[in-house]
Protein backbone atom coordinates (compact mmCIF):
# COMPACT_ATOMS: atom_id res chain seq x y z
CA UNK A 1 0.00 0.00 0.00
CA UNK A 2 1.74 3.04 -0.79
CA UNK A 3 2.24 6.20 1.35
CA UNK A 4 0.07 9.68 0.37
CA UNK A 5 1.53 12.87 1.38
CA UNK A 6 -0.84 13.13 4.13
CA UNK A 7 0.22 10.29 5.76
CA UNK A 8 4.25 10.98 5.91
CA UNK A 9 3.07 14.42 6.98
CA UNK A 10 0.85 12.58 9.95
CA UNK A 11 3.83 9.58 10.92
CA UNK A 12 6.74 13.03 10.52
CA UNK A 13 4.27 14.83 13.21
CA UNK A 14 4.48 11.86 15.35
CA UNK A 15 8.25 10.51 15.26
CA UNK A 16 9.05 14.52 16.14
CA UNK A 17 10.90 14.65 12.37
CA UNK A 18 11.08 18.19 10.76
CA UNK A 19 10.18 18.09 6.98
CA UNK A 20 12.25 20.11 4.37
CA UNK A 21 11.51 20.36 0.96
CA UNK A 22 11.10 17.51 -0.97
CA UNK A 23 11.14 15.01 2.34
CA UNK A 24 7.68 14.40 1.71
CA UNK A 25 7.81 12.46 -1.43
CA UNK A 26 11.17 10.92 -0.57
CA UNK A 27 9.64 8.95 2.66
CA UNK A 28 6.45 8.57 0.48
CA UNK A 29 8.39 7.15 -2.45
CA UNK A 30 11.36 4.89 -0.36
CA UNK A 31 8.47 3.52 2.25
CA UNK A 32 6.08 3.06 -0.25
CA UNK A 33 9.02 0.63 -1.68
CA UNK A 34 10.05 -1.01 0.96
CA UNK A 35 6.25 -1.59 2.34
CA UNK A 36 5.73 -3.50 -0.48
CA UNK A 37 8.45 -6.20 0.24
CA UNK A 38 7.41 -6.63 3.95
CA UNK A 39 3.41 -6.85 2.25
CA UNK A 40 4.86 -9.95 1.88
CA UNK A 41 3.74 -10.81 5.23
CA UNK A 42 0.02 -10.86 4.52
CA UNK A 43 0.71 -14.43 2.42
CA UNK A 44 1.24 -16.23 5.97
CA UNK A 45 -1.81 -17.44 8.12
CA UNK A 46 -0.47 -16.65 11.42
CA UNK A 47 -3.79 -16.62 13.28
CA UNK A 48 -2.95 -19.88 15.82
CA UNK A 49 1.01 -18.27 16.61
CA UNK A 50 1.76 -15.97 19.26
CA UNK A 51 3.79 -13.47 18.89
CA UNK A 52 7.66 -13.40 19.87
CA UNK A 53 8.18 -10.19 21.93
CA UNK A 54 11.44 -11.91 23.70
CA UNK A 55 13.41 -14.61 22.17
CA UNK A 56 15.27 -15.65 25.34
CA UNK A 57 13.70 -17.35 28.45
CA UNK A 58 15.24 -14.78 31.07
CA UNK A 59 13.12 -14.41 34.58
CA UNK A 60 12.46 -11.22 35.32
CA UNK A 61 15.68 -10.76 37.50
CA UNK A 62 14.89 -6.98 39.99
CA UNK A 63 18.09 -6.21 41.92
CA UNK A 64 17.63 -5.04 45.43
CA UNK A 65 16.04 -1.86 45.89
CA UNK A 66 19.14 -0.10 47.71
CA UNK A 67 20.29 3.29 47.10
CA UNK A 68 23.48 3.42 45.77
CA UNK A 69 25.59 6.06 43.62
CA UNK A 70 24.23 8.00 41.31
CA UNK A 71 25.17 10.64 38.73
CA UNK A 72 26.31 14.25 40.32
CA UNK A 73 24.36 17.57 38.87
CA UNK A 74 27.05 18.80 37.56
CA UNK A 75 28.10 15.12 36.14
CA UNK A 76 23.84 14.72 34.75
CA UNK A 77 24.42 18.68 33.10
CA UNK A 78 27.87 18.02 31.56
CA UNK A 79 26.60 17.26 28.08
CA UNK A 80 23.67 19.76 28.29
CA UNK A 81 23.58 22.08 25.20
CA UNK A 82 21.90 24.72 27.58
CA UNK A 83 21.82 24.48 31.03
CA UNK A 84 20.86 27.15 33.84
CA UNK A 85 21.14 26.86 37.31
CA UNK A 86 21.14 23.49 37.56
CA UNK A 87 18.40 22.52 35.13
CA UNK A 88 18.41 21.51 31.74
CA UNK A 89 17.10 24.65 29.43
CA UNK A 90 14.51 24.20 27.06
CA UNK A 91 12.21 26.33 25.05
CA UNK A 92 8.92 26.80 25.91
CA UNK A 93 6.88 23.77 26.76
CA UNK A 94 3.02 25.71 27.61
CA UNK A 95 1.93 27.98 24.26
CA UNK A 96 1.32 31.98 25.52
CA UNK A 97 -2.00 32.66 25.13
CA UNK B 1 59.61 -11.88 15.00
CA UNK B 2 56.87 -11.61 12.78
CA UNK B 3 55.34 -8.00 13.24
CA UNK B 4 53.02 -7.77 16.13
CA UNK B 5 51.07 -5.95 14.30
CA UNK B 6 49.60 -9.38 12.38
CA UNK B 7 49.88 -11.53 15.41
CA UNK B 8 47.07 -13.28 17.04
CA UNK B 9 46.25 -12.55 20.86
CA UNK B 10 47.91 -15.81 22.31
CA UNK B 11 51.15 -14.84 20.00
CA UNK B 12 51.00 -11.65 21.48
CA UNK B 13 50.73 -12.90 24.96
CA UNK B 14 53.60 -15.01 24.40
CA UNK B 15 56.02 -11.94 23.42
CA UNK B 16 54.97 -10.11 26.85
CA UNK B 17 55.87 -12.70 28.92
CA UNK B 18 58.84 -13.33 27.26
CA UNK B 19 59.89 -9.77 27.60
CA UNK B 20 60.55 -10.26 24.05
CA UNK B 21 57.96 -6.60 23.53
CA UNK B 22 56.54 -4.21 25.82
CA UNK B 23 52.91 -3.34 25.90
CA UNK B 24 54.05 0.39 25.40
CA UNK B 25 56.51 -0.97 22.21
CA UNK B 26 52.81 -2.51 21.04
CA UNK B 27 51.14 0.45 21.83
CA UNK B 28 54.13 2.74 19.43
CA UNK B 29 54.04 -0.57 16.70
CA UNK B 30 49.90 -0.01 15.96
CA UNK B 31 49.76 3.75 16.15
CA UNK B 32 52.50 3.60 13.60
CA UNK B 33 50.16 0.87 11.76
CA UNK B 34 47.19 3.53 12.35
CA UNK B 35 49.36 6.61 11.02
CA UNK B 36 50.57 4.55 7.30
CA UNK B 37 47.15 3.09 6.59
CA UNK B 38 43.92 4.97 8.33
CA UNK B 39 44.37 7.80 5.99
CA UNK B 40 43.31 4.96 3.24
CA UNK B 41 41.29 2.88 5.41
CA UNK B 42 39.59 5.53 7.63
CA UNK B 43 38.44 2.53 10.48
CA UNK B 44 38.95 5.09 13.80
CA UNK B 45 36.61 7.87 14.12
CA UNK B 46 38.93 9.17 16.52
CA UNK B 47 42.19 7.85 18.96
CA UNK B 48 42.12 7.76 22.53
CA UNK B 49 46.13 7.99 22.22
CA UNK B 50 46.39 9.44 26.25
CA UNK B 51 44.04 6.37 27.08
CA UNK B 52 46.27 4.08 25.45
CA UNK B 53 49.84 4.81 26.88
CA UNK B 54 47.98 4.78 30.57
CA UNK B 55 46.58 1.83 30.18
CA UNK B 56 49.86 0.54 28.20
CA UNK B 57 51.64 1.57 30.96
CA UNK B 58 49.75 -0.24 33.58
CA UNK B 59 49.61 -3.19 31.57
CA UNK B 60 53.67 -3.17 31.80
CA UNK B 61 53.63 -3.18 35.59
CA UNK B 62 51.21 -5.79 35.74
CA UNK B 63 53.23 -8.01 33.32
CA UNK B 64 56.38 -7.21 35.28
CA UNK B 65 54.41 -7.79 38.98
CA UNK B 66 52.89 -10.59 37.72
CA UNK B 67 49.36 -9.74 38.15
CA UNK B 68 48.30 -9.40 34.52
CA UNK B 69 44.94 -10.23 33.10
CA UNK B 70 44.57 -12.69 30.35
CA UNK B 71 43.97 -9.40 27.58
CA UNK B 72 47.13 -7.37 29.31
CA UNK B 73 48.85 -5.06 26.86
CA UNK B 74 46.49 -6.11 23.81
CA UNK B 75 45.33 -3.22 21.63
CA UNK B 76 41.26 -2.75 20.76
CA UNK B 77 39.02 -0.52 18.78
CA UNK B 78 35.88 0.10 20.22
CA UNK B 79 32.98 0.61 18.05
CA UNK B 80 31.47 3.77 18.56
CA UNK B 81 27.86 3.10 19.97
CA UNK B 82 29.88 1.58 23.31
CA UNK B 83 29.73 4.06 25.73
CA UNK B 84 33.33 4.65 27.26
CA UNK B 85 33.69 7.19 30.09
CA UNK B 86 35.32 10.47 28.98
CA UNK B 87 34.98 9.63 25.15
CA UNK B 88 33.54 11.02 22.86
CA UNK B 89 30.67 8.47 21.45
CA UNK B 90 28.94 9.20 19.07
CA UNK B 91 26.62 6.18 17.14
CA UNK B 92 28.41 7.52 14.30
CA UNK B 93 25.49 9.99 14.46
CA UNK B 94 25.87 14.51 14.08
CA UNK B 95 23.19 14.55 16.67
CA UNK B 96 25.60 12.94 19.46
CA UNK B 97 28.70 15.23 18.70
CA UNK B 98 30.69 16.13 21.08
CA UNK B 99 29.06 13.53 23.42
CA UNK B 100 31.45 12.05 26.18
CA UNK B 101 29.44 9.81 28.28
CA UNK B 102 29.78 10.27 32.31
CA UNK B 103 30.35 6.39 32.09
CA UNK B 104 31.67 2.94 30.86
CA UNK B 105 29.66 -0.21 29.82
CA UNK B 106 30.07 -3.47 31.09
CA UNK B 107 31.38 -5.12 28.02
CA UNK B 108 34.03 -2.69 27.71
CA UNK B 109 34.77 -2.23 31.73
CA UNK B 110 35.16 -6.13 31.84
CA UNK B 111 38.16 -5.89 28.73
CA UNK B 112 39.68 -2.51 30.37
CA UNK B 113 39.64 -4.95 34.04
CA UNK B 114 41.39 -7.53 31.44
CA UNK B 115 44.00 -5.89 30.40
CA UNK B 116 43.08 -4.43 27.04
CA UNK B 117 44.26 -1.45 25.60
CA UNK B 118 41.55 0.94 23.94
CA UNK B 119 42.85 2.46 20.33
CA UNK B 120 40.33 4.48 19.86
CA UNK B 121 37.02 4.82 18.20
CA UNK B 122 36.05 2.97 15.22
CA UNK B 123 33.49 4.06 12.40
CA UNK B 124 30.09 2.61 12.03
CA UNK B 125 26.51 3.47 9.99
CA UNK B 126 25.36 5.57 12.19
CA UNK B 127 23.32 4.15 14.92
CA UNK B 128 24.44 0.77 13.34
CA UNK B 129 22.03 0.67 10.63
CA UNK B 130 23.39 -0.35 7.66
CA UNK B 131 25.44 -2.93 5.80
CA UNK B 132 28.29 -0.91 4.12
CA UNK B 133 29.19 1.97 6.76
CA UNK B 134 28.25 4.44 4.01
CA UNK B 135 25.31 5.67 6.67
CA UNK B 136 28.09 7.04 8.95
CA UNK B 137 27.58 10.89 10.08
CA UNK B 138 31.04 11.60 9.34
CA UNK B 139 33.19 9.53 6.24
CA UNK B 140 32.31 5.99 4.52
CA UNK B 141 35.24 3.35 5.94
CA UNK B 142 37.32 1.41 3.00
CA UNK B 143 37.64 -1.90 2.52
CA UNK B 144 41.70 -2.78 3.40
CA UNK B 145 41.73 -5.68 0.60
CA UNK B 146 40.18 -3.20 -2.17
CA UNK B 147 39.72 0.67 -1.03
CA UNK B 148 37.08 1.72 -4.20
CA UNK B 149 34.40 -1.16 -2.34
CA UNK B 150 33.09 -1.29 1.66
CA UNK B 151 34.27 -3.27 4.66
CA UNK B 152 30.17 -3.80 5.32
CA UNK B 153 28.16 -2.71 8.28
CA UNK B 154 27.31 -2.02 10.26
CA UNK B 155 30.56 -2.36 12.40
CA UNK B 156 33.14 -1.38 9.20
CA UNK B 157 35.67 0.27 11.13
CA UNK B 158 35.97 -2.20 13.83
CA UNK B 159 36.64 -5.22 11.08
CA UNK B 160 38.42 -2.68 8.67
CA UNK B 161 41.19 -2.24 11.58
CA UNK B 162 41.65 -5.82 12.35
CA UNK B 163 42.11 -6.85 9.19
CA UNK B 164 44.52 -3.60 8.17
CA UNK B 165 46.51 -4.71 11.35
CA UNK B 166 45.50 -1.44 13.17
CA UNK B 167 44.16 -3.42 16.26
CA UNK B 168 44.65 -6.97 17.01
CA UNK B 169 41.21 -7.12 18.13
CA UNK B 170 37.85 -5.57 18.36
CA UNK B 171 34.15 -4.96 19.56
CA UNK B 172 30.83 -4.44 17.31
CA UNK B 173 27.35 -4.73 17.83
CA UNK B 174 25.28 -6.86 15.67
CA UNK B 175 21.51 -6.33 15.15
CA UNK B 176 20.81 -8.15 11.93
CA UNK B 177 24.43 -8.80 10.77
CA UNK B 178 26.62 -6.06 11.60
CA UNK B 179 29.05 -7.58 13.01
CA UNK B 180 29.16 -11.23 11.25
CA UNK B 181 28.59 -9.37 7.53
CA UNK B 182 31.41 -7.04 7.79
CA UNK B 183 33.69 -9.69 9.69
CA UNK B 184 32.95 -12.02 6.12
CA UNK B 185 33.83 -8.40 3.58
CA UNK B 186 37.00 -8.19 5.63
CA UNK B 187 38.43 -11.39 6.15
CA UNK B 188 38.21 -11.72 9.78
CA UNK B 189 36.30 -13.68 12.78
CA UNK B 190 33.95 -11.56 13.71
CA UNK B 191 30.75 -13.21 16.62
CA UNK B 192 27.58 -12.70 17.57
CA UNK B 193 26.33 -14.16 21.28
CA UNK B 194 23.47 -15.58 22.60
CA UNK B 195 20.82 -12.85 22.95
CA UNK B 196 21.17 -12.15 26.61
CA UNK B 197 24.99 -13.94 26.89
CA UNK B 198 26.74 -10.09 27.05
CA UNK B 199 25.25 -7.39 28.88
CA UNK B 200 24.39 -4.57 26.74
CA UNK B 201 24.83 -1.88 29.40
CA UNK B 202 26.31 0.95 28.08
CA UNK B 203 25.40 0.25 24.35
CA UNK B 204 23.48 2.85 22.52
CA UNK B 205 20.66 0.93 22.10
CA UNK B 206 19.06 -0.03 17.99
CA UNK B 207 17.04 -2.61 18.44
CA UNK B 208 16.63 -3.76 22.17
CA UNK B 209 15.18 -7.23 21.46
CA UNK B 210 17.78 -7.59 19.24
CA UNK B 211 21.25 -5.82 19.91
CA UNK B 212 24.23 -8.31 21.39
CA UNK B 213 27.83 -6.90 21.50
CA UNK B 214 30.46 -9.43 19.93
CA UNK B 215 34.15 -9.46 19.14
CA UNK B 216 36.44 -9.04 15.84
CA UNK B 217 39.16 -11.45 15.65
CA UNK B 218 42.07 -12.52 13.85
CA UNK B 219 41.99 -16.32 15.55
CA UNK B 220 38.82 -18.39 16.49
CA UNK B 221 40.28 -19.20 19.74
CA UNK B 222 41.09 -15.22 20.41
CA UNK B 223 37.39 -14.94 19.95
CA UNK B 224 36.25 -17.65 22.41
CA UNK B 225 38.77 -15.40 25.04
CA UNK B 226 37.41 -12.17 24.12
CA UNK B 227 33.47 -13.53 24.89
CA UNK B 228 34.23 -14.80 27.61
CA UNK B 229 36.21 -12.24 29.12
CA UNK B 230 32.94 -9.92 27.99
CA UNK B 231 30.24 -12.44 29.04
CA UNK B 232 28.21 -13.16 32.03
CA UNK B 233 25.25 -11.66 34.49
CA UNK B 234 25.45 -7.85 35.06
CA UNK B 235 22.65 -6.49 37.47
CA UNK B 236 23.05 -3.32 35.22
CA UNK B 237 21.00 -5.31 32.31
CA UNK B 238 17.82 -6.99 33.20
CA UNK B 239 17.94 -9.01 30.09
CA UNK B 240 21.50 -10.62 30.45
CA UNK B 241 21.10 -14.16 31.89
CA UNK B 242 22.77 -15.65 35.15
CA UNK B 243 24.29 -18.63 33.72
CA UNK B 244 27.62 -20.48 33.11
CA UNK B 245 30.08 -18.92 31.33
CA UNK B 246 30.93 -21.86 29.35
CA UNK B 247 31.70 -20.62 26.03
CA UNK B 248 35.42 -22.01 25.77
CA UNK B 249 34.29 -25.68 26.66
CA UNK B 250 35.52 -28.16 24.12
CA UNK B 251 36.84 -25.72 22.00
CA UNK B 252 39.41 -27.99 20.37
CA UNK B 253 37.62 -31.31 20.43
CA UNK B 254 36.85 -30.89 16.50
CA UNK B 255 33.73 -32.20 14.63
CA UNK B 256 34.35 -35.54 14.76
CA UNK B 257 30.48 -37.24 14.25
CA UNK B 258 29.00 -33.66 14.22
CA UNK B 259 26.04 -33.25 12.62
CA UNK B 260 26.30 -30.26 10.42
CA UNK B 261 23.22 -29.19 9.43
CA UNK B 262 22.97 -27.20 5.32
CA UNK B 263 19.73 -24.50 5.12
CA UNK B 264 19.31 -25.23 1.22
CA UNK B 265 16.83 -21.84 1.46
CA UNK B 266 20.17 -20.27 2.66
CA UNK B 267 21.90 -21.32 -0.85
CA UNK B 268 19.13 -20.16 -3.20
CA UNK B 269 18.82 -16.20 -2.07
CA UNK B 270 18.29 -13.21 -3.90
CA UNK B 271 21.76 -12.48 -5.73
CA UNK B 272 23.64 -15.03 -3.76
CA UNK B 273 27.14 -14.96 -6.10
CA UNK B 274 27.97 -18.29 -7.86
CA UNK B 275 31.94 -17.52 -6.14
CA UNK B 276 30.93 -17.11 -2.82
CA UNK B 277 28.46 -20.27 -3.54
CA UNK B 278 31.92 -21.99 -4.67
CA UNK B 279 34.11 -21.48 -1.32
CA UNK B 280 31.41 -21.95 0.80
CA UNK B 281 30.71 -25.73 -0.49
CA UNK B 282 34.53 -25.75 -0.84
CA UNK B 283 34.34 -24.68 2.93
CA UNK B 284 31.37 -27.56 3.75
CA UNK B 285 33.95 -30.47 2.01
CA UNK B 286 36.83 -29.77 4.30
CA UNK B 287 34.49 -29.85 7.55
CA UNK B 288 33.62 -33.28 5.88
CA UNK B 289 36.49 -34.53 5.34
CA UNK B 290 37.47 -33.31 9.21
CA UNK B 291 34.92 -36.13 10.10
CA UNK B 292 31.46 -33.79 9.97
CA UNK B 293 28.41 -35.42 8.53
CA UNK B 294 27.00 -32.82 6.80
CA UNK B 295 22.88 -33.03 6.76
CA UNK B 296 19.76 -31.33 4.75
CA UNK B 297 17.55 -28.82 6.71
CA UNK B 298 15.37 -26.64 5.72
CA UNK B 299 14.18 -23.19 7.55
CA UNK B 300 10.89 -22.71 5.29
CA UNK B 301 10.23 -18.88 6.49
CA UNK B 302 13.27 -17.81 4.88
CA UNK B 303 11.93 -16.14 2.60
CA UNK B 304 9.80 -13.90 5.31
CA UNK B 305 12.73 -13.15 7.45
CA UNK B 306 13.68 -9.78 5.55
CA UNK B 307 10.60 -8.41 5.82
CA UNK B 308 9.58 -9.29 9.98
CA UNK B 309 12.70 -7.87 10.40
CA UNK B 310 12.54 -4.47 8.61
CA UNK B 311 9.11 -4.00 10.73
CA UNK B 312 10.61 -4.87 14.37
CA UNK B 313 13.70 -2.98 13.72
CA UNK B 314 12.49 0.11 13.02
CA UNK B 315 9.73 -0.23 15.20
CA UNK B 316 12.26 -1.02 17.76
CA UNK B 317 14.37 2.17 16.81
CA UNK B 318 11.60 4.66 16.40
CA UNK B 319 11.28 4.12 19.85
CA UNK B 320 14.78 4.32 21.18
CA UNK B 321 15.37 7.08 19.03
CA UNK B 322 13.03 9.54 20.43
CA UNK B 323 15.50 9.79 23.57
CA UNK B 324 17.46 12.37 21.28
CA UNK B 325 15.73 15.18 21.66
CA UNK B 326 18.21 18.21 22.07
CA UNK B 327 17.59 18.59 25.45
CA UNK B 328 20.25 16.40 27.37
CA UNK B 329 23.12 15.84 25.10
CA UNK B 330 24.19 16.12 21.90
CA UNK B 331 22.99 18.56 18.79
CA UNK B 332 20.01 21.17 19.75
CA UNK B 333 18.54 23.57 17.36
CA UNK B 334 17.18 25.83 20.55
CA UNK B 335 15.68 28.40 18.52
CA UNK B 336 12.47 27.62 17.97
CA UNK B 337 8.79 28.70 18.57
CA UNK B 338 8.03 26.04 21.13
CA UNK B 339 9.42 22.60 23.01
CA UNK B 340 7.95 20.71 19.60
CA UNK B 341 9.58 22.99 16.81
CA UNK B 342 12.60 22.43 18.69
CA UNK B 343 12.39 18.66 18.60
CA UNK B 344 11.83 18.36 15.25
CA UNK B 345 14.29 20.74 14.02
CA UNK B 346 17.14 18.74 15.90
CA UNK B 347 16.16 15.39 15.17
CA UNK B 348 15.39 16.48 11.38
CA UNK B 349 19.26 18.26 11.16
CA UNK B 350 20.96 15.44 13.54
CA UNK B 351 19.74 11.84 12.00
CA UNK B 352 21.05 11.13 8.60
CA UNK B 353 18.78 9.62 5.68
CA UNK B 354 18.54 6.19 6.88
CA UNK B 355 17.98 6.66 10.45
CA UNK B 356 15.03 8.97 9.59
CA UNK B 357 13.47 6.04 7.21
CA UNK B 358 13.67 3.97 9.91
CA UNK B 359 12.24 6.30 12.29
CA UNK B 360 9.09 6.91 10.24
CA UNK B 361 9.09 3.31 8.67
CA UNK B 362 8.65 2.09 12.78
CA UNK B 363 6.31 5.13 13.74
CA UNK B 364 4.44 4.27 10.81
CA UNK B 365 4.09 0.57 11.69
CA UNK B 366 3.22 1.17 15.63
CA UNK B 367 0.83 3.97 14.88
CA UNK B 368 -2.74 3.44 15.57
CA UNK B 369 -4.86 1.50 12.81
CA UNK B 370 -1.96 -0.34 11.78
CA UNK B 371 -0.06 -2.58 14.88
CA UNK B 372 -1.65 -5.27 13.83
CA UNK B 373 -1.39 -5.56 10.26
CA UNK B 374 2.51 -4.80 11.01
CA UNK B 375 4.24 -5.23 14.55
CA UNK B 376 1.95 -8.08 15.77
CA UNK B 377 2.30 -9.58 12.30
CA UNK B 378 6.26 -9.31 12.56
CA UNK B 379 6.22 -10.36 16.13
CA UNK B 380 4.06 -13.62 14.91
CA UNK B 381 6.36 -14.39 11.77
CA UNK B 382 9.29 -14.11 14.31
CA UNK B 383 7.84 -16.68 16.35
CA UNK B 384 7.57 -19.13 13.21
CA UNK B 385 11.50 -18.06 12.46
CA UNK B 386 12.52 -18.87 15.56
CA UNK B 387 10.61 -22.34 15.33
CA UNK B 388 12.40 -22.93 11.70
CA UNK B 389 15.65 -23.13 13.91
CA UNK B 390 14.25 -25.26 16.59
CA UNK B 391 12.76 -27.52 14.14
CA UNK B 392 16.56 -27.83 12.34
CA UNK B 393 18.38 -28.32 15.24
CA UNK B 394 16.23 -31.32 16.27
CA UNK B 395 18.46 -32.52 13.32
CA UNK B 396 21.90 -31.25 13.73
CA UNK B 397 24.55 -29.68 15.91
CA UNK B 398 25.08 -26.71 14.05
CA UNK B 399 24.11 -24.82 10.83
CA UNK B 400 26.56 -23.86 8.43
CA UNK B 401 26.32 -21.33 5.41
CA UNK B 402 28.23 -18.28 3.78
CA UNK B 403 27.61 -15.47 6.13
CA UNK B 404 27.21 -12.62 3.52
CA UNK B 405 25.79 -13.61 -0.77
CA UNK B 406 28.21 -11.44 -1.79
CA UNK B 407 31.71 -10.39 -1.65
CA UNK B 408 32.30 -6.60 -0.55
CA UNK B 409 30.71 -4.08 -3.03
CA UNK B 410 32.03 -0.89 -4.52
CA UNK B 411 31.11 2.01 -2.73
CA UNK B 412 28.15 3.64 -3.68
CA UNK B 413 26.79 0.77 -5.82
CA UNK B 414 23.99 0.36 -3.25
CA UNK B 415 23.15 3.68 -1.52
CA UNK B 416 20.28 4.89 -3.58
CA UNK B 417 18.27 1.27 -3.28
CA UNK B 418 17.43 0.88 0.78
CA UNK B 419 16.35 -2.84 -0.35
CA UNK B 420 19.31 -4.15 -2.28
CA UNK B 421 21.34 -2.72 1.15
CA UNK B 422 19.18 -3.91 3.57
CA UNK B 423 19.36 -7.58 1.36
CA UNK B 424 22.79 -7.96 2.33
CA UNK B 425 21.73 -9.12 5.91
CA UNK B 426 19.55 -12.09 4.64
CA UNK B 427 21.61 -14.72 5.80
CA UNK B 428 22.53 -13.05 8.97
CA UNK B 429 18.94 -11.33 10.61
CA UNK B 430 17.37 -14.96 11.12
CA UNK B 431 19.56 -15.74 14.11
CA UNK B 432 18.77 -12.22 15.51
CA UNK B 433 15.20 -12.99 15.37
CA UNK B 434 15.90 -16.51 16.87
CA UNK B 435 18.32 -14.68 19.39
CA UNK B 436 20.83 -17.70 18.11
CA UNK B 437 24.64 -17.03 18.50
CA UNK B 438 26.66 -17.34 14.99
CA UNK B 439 30.21 -16.76 14.10
CA UNK B 440 31.86 -15.71 10.27
CA UNK B 441 35.26 -17.26 9.98
CA UNK B 442 36.85 -16.72 6.46
CA UNK B 443 36.86 -19.85 3.88
CA UNK B 444 38.94 -18.43 0.96
CA UNK B 445 38.60 -16.02 -1.63
CA UNK B 446 36.07 -15.08 -4.58
CA UNK B 447 37.26 -12.16 -7.26
CA UNK B 448 40.31 -11.29 -5.07
CA UNK B 449 37.84 -10.92 -1.81
CA UNK B 450 37.18 -12.31 1.11
CA UNK B 451 34.30 -15.07 1.66
CA UNK B 452 32.88 -15.81 5.19
CA UNK B 453 31.45 -19.10 6.51
CA UNK B 454 28.62 -18.95 8.91
CA UNK B 455 28.11 -20.97 11.96
CA UNK B 456 24.29 -20.41 14.10
CA UNK B 457 23.76 -23.04 16.77
CA UNK B 458 21.02 -23.41 19.43
CA UNK B 459 20.29 -20.59 22.31
CA UNK B 460 23.94 -20.97 24.62
CA UNK B 461 26.07 -22.91 22.06
CA UNK B 462 28.28 -20.65 21.60
CA UNK B 463 30.73 -23.82 22.53
CA UNK B 464 29.68 -25.49 19.28
CA UNK B 465 29.66 -22.59 17.22
CA UNK B 466 33.19 -22.08 18.30
CA UNK B 467 34.23 -25.48 18.02
CA UNK B 468 33.20 -26.27 14.70
CA UNK B 469 34.96 -22.62 13.57
CA UNK B 470 37.91 -23.83 15.38
CA UNK B 471 37.88 -27.36 13.73
CA UNK B 472 37.65 -25.26 10.26
CA UNK B 473 40.41 -22.88 10.65
CA UNK B 474 42.92 -26.09 12.10
CA UNK B 475 41.13 -28.40 9.03
CA UNK B 476 41.17 -25.46 6.29
CA UNK B 477 45.04 -24.35 7.77
CA UNK B 478 43.09 -20.77 7.52
CA UNK B 479 45.06 -18.09 9.14
CA UNK B 480 43.31 -14.58 9.11
CA UNK B 481 45.74 -12.43 7.06
CA UNK B 482 46.31 -8.49 7.28
CA UNK B 483 45.50 -6.76 4.31
CA UNK B 484 48.21 -4.82 3.18
CA UNK B 485 47.10 -1.35 2.13
CA UNK B 486 50.13 0.27 0.14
Amino acid sequence: MPLSRDQVRHVALLARLGLEPGDEDFYAEQLSGILRHIDRLQELNTDAIPPTAQVVEVAATLREDEPGQCLTQEEALANAPAAVDGFFRVPSIQEET
Amino acid sequence: MSDPTHLTISELRQLLDDRELSAQELLGLHLERIEAADADVKAFLRLTTAKAAEQAQAADRALRDGTAGPLAGIPMAVKDVLCVKGVETTAGSQILKGFKPPYTGTAVQRLFDAGAVMLGVSNCDEFAMGSSTENSGYFPTHNPWSLDRVPGGSSGGSAAAVAAGEATFSLGSDTGGSIRQPAALCGVIGMKPTYGRVSRYGLIAFASSLDQIGPFARSVEDCALILQTMAGHDPLDSTCADRPNDVTRGLHDGVEKMRLGVPREYFEVEGMEPGVRLAIQKALNTLESAGAELVDVSLPHTDYGLAAYYIIAPAECSSNLARFDGVRYGMSEQDAQNITDAYMRTRRKGFGAEVRRRVMLGTYALSSGYYDAYYLKAQKVRTLIKQDFDDAFANCDAIVSGTSPTVAFPIGSKTQDPLSMYLCDVLTLGANLAGLPGISVPCGMSEGLPVGLQVLTPQWREDIALRVARAYELAADMRVEVALVD
